[in-house]
């Protein structure tokens, strides 16, 4: 904990962008590890792919296509940092009515949470109860979630990609290829990265794991196969049309298993008439809309990606 | 000492919380705003999964002779928080490099400047 307070601090201080990305990767990275100290093993994995991995690399595009240094800002630093004392004074004011950590008798081990540890086994079946509650007693949560994910991959494409047609474009991408290290060491771990995300994602029911996080791994591989291969020939392997197309093939798979389960006679996304056991219908409704969400958080993330790397060769074009 | 022990999780949480905060209101570099954000985002996280931890609990995987479990349900709350955080961050840095390409900086101030407020 006192890394992480550590770290904080030095973010506010360091005026050098670079120095104060890379940092807040490490402080995504430790906060990862307290997670796991603190039983969640599924928040670590994500906070651990997502935070340290693919926010880390977004913002450093960012820094390539905006500028490096930070301008001291003009107006002072008093007001601000008073405001700051004195929330923060009124919030540990109010922590002493919070019941101490850890405590079993905290009101929030005695709402829904027991029935979620004592029935989930034999309702649904599946031994990773985060599991279980994501996608099937909050499936319909996670739906909204997956939408907004898919929303926000919209935006971004919107607001810096190209739709339509792309004309060939002239200007090379940047790539790492000359370096013989990086490239034999990207060979050999990009498919054990890739093979480490099936896992993820398949094994989520019985271990830490699940659609989101295979789905950041997973894009994790292809975007270091970009980055030092050049974005053009990752998007050989996986064109920009089929990642959009992916995109929502992902969110429909999702709402269209609720829409299967409705038909059937059920609920929206009660996967019980799935199958003639309701514990095997279970089973496959959390593996289909696990599927669905990996898909979606792949290409989200791809799509978000190649739209950055993109953004200096489009940037050139609209120029001319 | 009891309640120092007690809440010490979260009070880091406020102190981090109130970092995140600062950077937010008090430095002008549009990056380092989103950096705040996230760090004020990353407490709120910290904060729910202390409190679904049980003394004595384990993973919430259900295995053969463990009786006590932590609370599953801030896990799977703050799980996809972290996803759809990610993507809000991706949306917010594609505003600012388009911000840049118009206004050529992503300085607060400057922004300010040729937009003729302040």
């Amino acid at each position: 904990m006192g890394i992480l307070v550590v770290t904080g601090l030095s973010i506010v201080f360091i005026r050098d962008l670079f120095a104060v990305v890379i940092l807040f990767g490490i402080y995504s990275l430790v906060s990862a590890s307290f997670f796991v100290n603190l039983d969640a093993v599924d928040v670590a994995l994500t906070e651990a792919a997502v935070g340290a991995g693919i926010s880390t690399v977004l913002m450093l595009g960012t820094l390539a296509l905006t500028s490096r240094r930070e301008k001291k800002s003009s107006h002072g630093s008093t007001l601000p940092l008073m405001v700051v004392v004195v929330t923060g004074g009124a919030l540990i004011y109010a922590t002493l009515d919070m019941p101490y950590f850890s405590d079993p008798s905290d009101p929030i081990h005695h709402h829904v949470a027991p029935r979620y540890i004592q029935q989930s086994g034999e309702e649904i079946g599946v031994p990773n109860i985060v599991t279980s509650v994501l996608g099937s007693y909050r499936g319909f949560d996670t739906l909204g979630e997956t939408v907004v994910i898919f929303a926000a991959g919209l935006g971004v494409l919107s607001l810096l990609g190209r739709f339509g047609k792309r004309p060939e474009i002239a200007l090379p991408s940047p790539s790492m290829s000359h370096h013989l290290i990086l490239r034999v060491i990207a060979k050999a771990l990009i498919p054990l990265i890739l093979l480490y995300g099936l896992y993820i994602q398949f094994h989520g029911d019985y271990g830490p794991g699940g659609g989101f996080q295979a789905g950041v791994i997973f894009a994790a591989a292809i975007i270091l196969y970009a980055i030092i291969f050049s974005t053009e020939s990752a998007q050989k392997v996986i064109s920009p049309f089929v990642i959009h197309l992916l995109m929502s093939a992902g969110v429909l798979l999702f709402a269209g298993v609720g829409v299967v389960t409705m038909l059937l006679g059920g609920n929206f996304l009660g996967y019980n008439v799935l199958a003639h056991d309701p514990v095997h219908g279970q089973h496959y409704g959390i593996l289909l809309i696990e599927l669905g969400v990996g898909i979606t958080v792949t290409s989200v993330m791809l799509s978000i990606f190649f739209d950055f790397s993109d953004r200096k060769r489009i940037r050139s074009i609209e120029e001319q | 000492m009891n309640t120092f022990l007690g809440l010490y999780n979260y009070w880091i949480v406020i102190v981090l919380m109130m970092t995140g905060f600062y950077i937010v209101i008090a430095q002008g570099n549009l990056i380092k705003k989103v950096v705040g954000l996230n760090i004020f985002q990353t407490s709120v996280i910290i904060l729910y999964v202390s409190m679904g931890k049980v003394k004595d609990g384990a993973a919430p995987i259900l295995t053969d002779g463990i009786e006590i479990y932590s609370n599953p349900l801030p896990h799977v709350l703050m799980l996809t928080a972290i996803v759809v955080g990610v993507a809000t961050t991706a949306l917010a840095l594609a505003l600012i490099v388009r911000i840049y390409e118009d206004y050529g900086s992503i300085e607060e101030d400057d922004i300010h400047k040729q937009d003729g407020s302040f």
